[in-house]
C-alpha cells in the first residue's frame, strides 16, 4: 500500500509540521495537537476498519478509559504529576488493552454491521458508567485534572505539550505501520478480503481479530491519556457516540487502510469543528457534505486522490480503478 | 412499594416502548430487507417533530400534523435511498457510513430551520389529563400512545402477512438472491421499506414532541435506544421490535425507578449480554 | 513521477502554510481603549433558549450603554457551549488564545462553571461566573480559581432561608424531587439544612437524572404521608414535571427551587403551577421602579419576560461597567480588575448587590409564588412569581458563619445524610 515515494512525501509533510506548527498562533497549535491526540485515535480504529475489516462504533470507549484513569489518578492520588506520567500512559494502553480485551469476547463473534452494532452498545456502557457512576467518575461534572506534568521539561507549555503529543503520534504511525507490514497484518487483510477463505487455509481468524481488537484498545488508551492531559477535564461528553462517529468519520474521510489518513481525516474534522464552527454556523453542511461525497465518489478517502487523479489521466477520460476499496465491498453482513 | 407502584410503574413502560416501537419498527424492517443500519433514523424522528411542529403552527390542526409530518419525512427517506444508497449497490457498511453524513446534513438544516430552542409539541385538550381507574391516574395521552402503536403493529402485521407486498417483504428478508430470482423487484420492496421506516419513525418523532420535546441532538440521543430495542428484539422481526420495545421500556423505566444510579448501565449492558449470546437478537433471523 | 511528488507535497505544504497563516493573521492584538468581552452560553440543545436569555441580557446593557463603558469600546464575542463542558472550554480557550479576550463570561450549568473555572487560571484570565452556581466555586475550592469572580447566587444561597420559611408555614415532612446532578444536591441540599434545623424532616430524596423528560418512573415513588414535594428542575424538565405531576392526581402543596418556575419557562406554562412557592434572587414581579423598568425594556426588546438568566448577566455588564468608570475607561490588567469588581456595589433590577470576601453576591432573596394576574401596567392575566416575602442581604453562608460552613462537606447527594429516610 504504501511505496517508498509515498513514505518520502509523508515524511516531509510531517517534517513541515514539527518545524513550522510552533510558530503559529496559540490557538492554531492547541488545535494541531488535538488533531494529532484524535489522529491516534483513528488510526487505531483504522487497524480494526481499514485492515482487518471490523467497523467499530465504539473506540471512544478506549478513549474514554485512558483519559478517566488518568484524571482519576492525577486527581484523587496525585500520581502522574512528574516522572510518573511515563508510568501513567503505560498504564492507560494496559487498561485500554484490558478493556479491549473484555469487550472483544463479545464482540469479536460478530461481524459487519452487528460488529457496528454491538462495539456501538459497548461504548455506550462506558458511557452510562461514566455519566451515572458519580462517586468515581464525578459524574457530568467529571474530573478536573491539576496542571501538567513536569519532569525536567514543562508539559505545560503548548509548544513542549505539542511535541510529546507529536512524538506519540510518530511512535503509533510506526508501530502501526510496523505491525500491518508483518505477517500478522498481512493475515488481517487477508481476513478482511475474505475471512472464510483465510479459515480454510488454517488461520484462527477469531484470535487475530481479537488480537488486533485489543491492540486497538490499547492504542485508543493511549489517546486517552493525551486527551485528558490536554484539555485539562474529562467529561462523560468525552465517550458519547459522537466521539465514535467521529473517529469512523476521520478513517473512512482520510482513506481506510492507508493509516495515515486517519491523521489526515482527524486534521480536516477537527478543523472543521473547532475553527470553522467558530467563523461560520453552517459547518456542518460541510462536514456531512464531504463525508457524503466522500462516501460516494472517493471509497479510498481523501488520501486516494492523488491515485484517483493518476488513473483517470491514464485513462483519459474513463474510469480508473479504485484503491482501498475492498475493505467495503468483501462485508456480506452475516454475523 | 405497593400493587399500585408496579401497576403504575409497568403501565408507564408500557406507553414508553409503545414510543419506542413506533420508533424501532422502521429500523429493524430496514435492516431486515436491505441490511442497513440506518443511523439517520434518529434523525428521522426528530425531523418529524419539527415538521409536526410547522403543520401546527401553519394549520392549527394538530390531528393533520401528525400524517403530513410522516409523509413529509417518508419521502425524505424515499429520496434518501433512492439517489444515494441505491448508487452504491450492495455494500452495507458503505451505506450505513453515508447514513451517517446524512445525520450531519439534517441536523445542520434542521437547526437553520427551526432554530436551537427547544420546542413542545401541545396535543389537543382532548388528550391532555388523565383517566382514574381504581384510584390509579393514567394519562390519557400514554393510553393513546400505546392504543397508536398497537395499532400500528396491527397494520403493519397484516400488511405483511396478508398483502402481496407483504409476501414480497418477507421473501426479500429471507433470501434476498431468491426473491430476485423469482422475479421480485427488489429495489422496489427496498425502497418501499426505506419510506415505510422514515415514516413510523416520523410519526414516532410527532407523537414524541409531546413526550420528550424537540430539540438539537435529540436525534443522537435517542438513536442509542431505537438501537437497543432492535438489538434485543432481533433485526427485521416485526415481532421482534415489538417485544424489544416493551422490553426495552419496562427496562428503562424500571432501571430509573428501582437503580437510579446504573440506570443507562442496566439498559445497555443486557444489550450487550443478548448480541453475545444470540447476536441477532431474540427474534432475529440470519 | 515526479510531477506527482511535487503535487502531493506541495498541497500538503500548502495546507499547512494556509494553516498556520489564518491562525496568525486571525490574532488581533489588544488595544487598551477595547474592552474584548468573551461570552459563553448554549445557542443549541436543551438549554438554547436560556442561552439567549443570558447573551440577551447582557446583550441589553450594552445597547445601553452605547457599547462604550467609559470609553472603551466593548467588542462582545458570543461562543456557543452547547451545554457541554468539552466544548466550553474548547470554545474558552479560543477566546482567550485566538481572540484574546479580556475576560470571558457565562457558562450555564453547574458542571460547565467547575470546566470554565480552571481555564481562567490557566490563562490567567477573568472569568465572570454569572450564572453557574456550583456552590465550591466561591467556598471550598475559591483559593484555586483567583481569577474568577461571581455575580450570579451560589446554589444553596436561596435555600437556606427558604428552608426556613417552609418550616415556618407549617410543612414537616418533605419529598425532594431534584435533577441529578451538582446544582440540584446544593439546593436541596441548603434546603434541608435548614429546614431540619428549624425541625422538619425530609423523608425522601429523587434525583431524576438531568434531562428526563419522563418522570413516570418517579411520581408514583412519591411519600404519601408527605406534606410537600420539593422539585429542582432545570431547562425543558421545569415545563414537563409538573404537568405529569399534575396528570397523575398530585394534590399536595409544590414548592420549588429557583429555576423551577423562572421566567425562561413561566410563559409555557399552564394553570397547573399556580400556588407553586419557590426561592430566587430576582423575580419578574419584584414591584420596584428599577426593575419595572428593566422588565418592560426587555419585554419590548425581546418579546418575552426576562428570566433571572437575562437579569444575571444585565446586572453582570452593570457592574464590568462600573468598575471600568473607575479606571476611566482603561483595563487594569486581571489581577487589579477583579480586586475593583470584588469592591462594587450596585442597585441592579433584584435590588442591592454587592459581593462578599470570596467573590460571590451577598443580595436579597425573594420567595416567591406564581399567580395569574396583571402586573407592570400589562392589560392581560399572566402568570408571574408575585414575592410574597424578602429576606434581605442574604450571603452565601446563611446564619452559619464562614468558618462553620465550610467545615462541613459540600452538599452533594448524601450531604446531608437522609436521616428520615425509610
Amino acid at each position: 500500500m504504501k511505496s517508498r515515494r509515498n513514505i518520502l512525501i509523508v515524511a516531509a509533510a510531517l517534517l513541515a509540521l514539527a518545524v513550522f506548527a510552533p510558530f503559529s498562533s496559540s490557538y492554531v497549535l492547541t488545535l494541531i495537537t488535538h488533531a494529532l491526540v484524535f489522529a491516534i485515535l483513528a488510526m487505531s480504529l483504522d487497524l480494526l476498519l481499514g485492515f482487518t475489516g471490523l467497523p467499530s462504533l465504539g473506540q471512544a470507549a478506549f478513549l474514554g478509559v485512558g483519559a478517566y484513569l488518568t484524571a482519576i489518578l492525577a486527581s484523587d492520588y496525585g500520581f502522574g504529576l512528574g516522572w510518573s506520567f511515563w508510568a501513567v500512559i503505560l498504564l492507560g494502553m494496559l487498561l485500554g488493552a484490558a478493556t479491549a480485551a473484555l469487550f472483544g469476547l463479545f464482540a469479536i463473534r460478530a461481524t459487519g454491521v452487528y460488529f457496528l452494532m454491538i462495539t456501538l452498545a459497548l461504548g455506550m456502557c462506558v458511557w452510562g458508567l461514566a455519566y451515572r457512576w458519580n462517586s468515581v467518575t464525578g459524574g457530568d461534572n467529571g474530573i478536573n485534572l491539576p496542571p501538567r506534568p513536569e519532569f525536567g521539561i514543562s508539559l505545560a507549555n503548548d509548544v513542549t505539550f505539542f511535541y510529546v503529543v507529536f512524538g506519540f503520534f510518530l511512535l503509533t504511525l510506526a508501530t502501526l505501520y510496523v505491525i500491518v507490514r508483518s505477517p500478522f497484518g498481512r493475515t488481517l487483510e487477508g481476513i478482511r478480503e475474505r475471512e472464510l477463505r483465510m479459515r480454510i487455509l488454517g488461520y484462527n481468524t477469531w484470535l487475530h481479530k481479537y488480537l488486533a481488537y485489543v491492540i486497538a484498545g490499547a492504542f485508543g488508551g493511549l489517546a486517552g491519556v493525551l486527551w485528558a492531559q490536554m484539555n485539562g477535564l474529562v467529561s462523560p461528553e468525552d465517550v458519547i457516540l459522537t466521539t465514535s462517529v467521529d473517529a469512523l468519520l476521520m478513517v473512512v474521510l482520510g482513506g481506510p487502510g492507508t493509516l495515515i489518513g486517519g491523521a489526515i481525516g482527524a486534521l480536516v474534522v477537527t478543523f472543521l469543528r473547532d475553527y470553522l464552527s467558530t467563523v461560520v454556523h453552517w459547518w456542518q453542511y460541510v462536514l456531512g457534505a464531504v463525508y457524503v461525497l466522500t462516501i460516494l465518489y472517493l471509497p479510498g478517502g481523501l488520501i486516494g486522490i492523488p491515485a484517483r487523479v493518476r488513473d483517470w489521466r491514464a485513462r483519459s477520460g474513463g474510469r480508473g480503478p479504485m484503491n482501498a476499496e475492498s475493505v467495503f465491498h468483501s462485508q456480506e453482513g452475516k454475523p | 412499594m405497593d400493587t399500585q407502584f408496579w401497576l403504575i410503574q409497568a403501565f408507564n413502560g408500557i406507553s414508553y416502548g409503545a414510543l419506542l416501537f413506533l420508533l424501532a419498527s422502521g429500523l429493524s424492517l430496514i435492516f431486515g430487507v436491505m441490511r442497513i443500519v440506518n443511523l439517520a433514523h434518529g434523525s428521522y424522528f426528530l425531523l418529524g417533530g419539527y415538521v409536526a411542529l410547522s403543520v401546527i403552527w401553519s394549520t392549527g390542526s394538530w390531528v393533520l400534523a401528525l400524517p403530513v409530518a410522516a409523509l413529509v419525512i417518508a419521502g425524505v427517506g424515499l429520496a434518501m435511498e433512492r439517489f444515494f444508497l441505491r448508487p452504491l449497490g450492495f455494500d452495507p457498511l458503505r451505506q450505513v457510513l453515508l447514513t451517517v453524513g446524512f445525520a450531519f446534513l439534517f441536523q445542520q438544516a434542521a437547526l437553520d430551520t427551526w432554530g436551537g430552542d427547544p420546542l413542545n409539541i401541545d396535543p389537543p385538550e382532548a388528550l391532555t389529563g388523565s383517566t382514574v381507574l381504581g384510584g390509579v391516574y393514567f394519562p390519557i395521552y400514554r393510553i393513546f400512545m400505546i392504543s397508536l402503536a398497537v395499532v400500528m403493529g396491527l397494520l403493519l402485521w397484516l400488511a405483511m402477512e396478508k398483502t402481496r407486498l407483504g409476501a414480497m417483504v418477507r421473501a426479500a428478508v429471507d433470501d434476498s438472491e431468491m426473491a430476485r430470482g423469482v422475479g421480485i423487484d427488489t429495489s422496489r420492496v427496498s425502497m418501499f421499506i426505506f419510506a415505510l421506516g422514515a415514516f413510523l419513525a416520523a410519526l414516532g418523532g410527532a407523537i414524541g414532541g409531546a413526550f420528550f420535546g424537540v430539540y438539537p441532538g435529540l436525534d443522537f440521543e435517542i438513536l442509542p435506544l431505537a438501537f437497543a430495542v432492535v438489538i434485543i428484539g432481533g433485526m427485521g422481526s416485526l415481532a421482534g421490535a415489538a417485544a424489544g420495545s416493551l422490553i426495552v421500556g419496562l427496562a428503562d423505566n424500571f432501571g430509573k425507578a428501582l437503580f437510579p444510579e446504573v440506570s443507562y448501565f442496566t439498559l445497555y449492558a443486557p444489550m450487550v449480554l443478548i448480541l453475545a449470546l444470540k447476536p441477532t437478537g431474540l427474534f432475529g433471523r440470519d | 513521477m515526479k510531477g506527482k511528488l511535487t503535487t502531493s507535497f506541495g498541497r500538503a505544504l500548502t495546507a499547512g502554510c494556509v494553516a498556520l497563516g489564518m491562525g496568525v493573521a486571525a490574532a488581533p492584538a489588544s488595544a487598551a481603549e477595547e474592552l474584548r468581552i468573551g461570552f459563553l452560553a448554549p445557542l443549541t440543545g436543551p438549554f438554547a433558549q436560556i442561552g439567549k436569555d443570558m447573551a440577551n441580557g447582557f446583550q441589553l446593557y450594552l445597547d445601553e450603554a452605547g457599547n462604550n463603558f467609559a470609553g472603551a469600546k466593548v467588542t462582545f464575542i458570543l461562543e456557543d457551549g452547547e451545554g457541554k463542558p468539552p466544548v466550553n472550554v474548547r470554545k474558552a480557550e479560543k477566546l482567550t488564545r485566538q481572540d484574546k479576550v479580556h475576560m470571558f463570561i457565562g457558562g450555564l450549568l453547574a458542571s460547565t462553571g467547575y470546566a470554565l473555572a480552571p481555564v481562567s487560571t490557566r490563562q490567567k484570565t477573568v472569568y465572570v461566573a454569572s450564572i453557574p452556581a456550583a456552590d465550591d466555586l466561591t467556598q471550598r475550592d475559591s483559593a484555586k480559581y483567583p481569577y474568577m469572580v461571581r455575580t450570579g447566587w451560589t446554589s444553596s444561597q436561596p435555600s437556606h432561608p427558604f428552608g426556613q420559611w417552609a418550616c415556618e408555614q407549617g410543612y414537616k415532612k418533605i419529598v425532594t424531587v431534584a435533577a441529578d446532578y451538582a446544582f440540584g444536591y446544593e439546593v436541596v441540599g441548603g434546603f434541608q439544612k435548614a429546614f431540619e434545623d428549624c425541625g422538619g424532616k425530609i423523608i425522601q430524596k429523587m434525583w431524576p437524572p438531568l434531562g428526563t423528560k419522563d418522570f413516570g418512573p418517579f411520581i408514583p415513588q412519591i411519600k404519601k404521608d408527605a406534606d410537600a414535594i420539593l422539585t429542582l428542575m432545570v431547562g425543558p424538565m421545569a415545563l414537563q414535571f409538573p404537568k405529569q405531576l399534575a396528570n397523575a392526581g398530585n394534590k399536595k402543596p409544590v414548592i420549588g427551587g429557583g429555576t423551577s418556575y423562572d421566567e425562561y419557562v413561566l410563559p409555557s406554562m399552564g394553570d397547573e403551577v399556580i400556588g407553586h412557592v419557590s426561592a430566587l434572587q430576582y423575580s419578574a414581579a419584584i414591584d420596584t421602579p428599577k426593575n419595572a423598568a428593566f422588565v418592560k425594556k426587555y419585554r419590548s426588546k425581546y418579546g418575552k419576560v426576562p428570566s433571572y438568566y437575562s437579569e444575571s448577566n444585565y446586572t453582570t455588564a452593570q457592574m464590568i461597567h462600573e468598575v471600568m468608570k473607575k479606571t476611566g475607561g482603561k483595563w487594569p490588567g486581571a489581577e487589579k480588575f477583579i480586586k475593583m469588581m470584588s469592591e462594587i456595589r450596585i442597585d441592579a433590577p433584584r435590588g442591592p448587590v454587592r459581593l462578599d470576601e470570596m467573590r460571590n453576591p451577598v443580595q436579597n432573596i425573594y420567595i416567591k409564588k406564581v399567580e395569574k394576574r396583571k402586573l407592570h401596567g400589562y392589560p392581560q392575566d399572566e402568570l408571574w412569581n408575585t414575592v410574597i416575602k424578602t429576606y434581605p442581604a442574604v450571603g452565601q453562608f446563611w446564619k452559619y458563619g464562614k468558618a462553620d460552613f465550610l467545615k462541613q462537606p459540600v452538599y452533594s447527594r448524601d450531604y446531608p445524610p437522609c436521616k428520615y429516610c425509610e
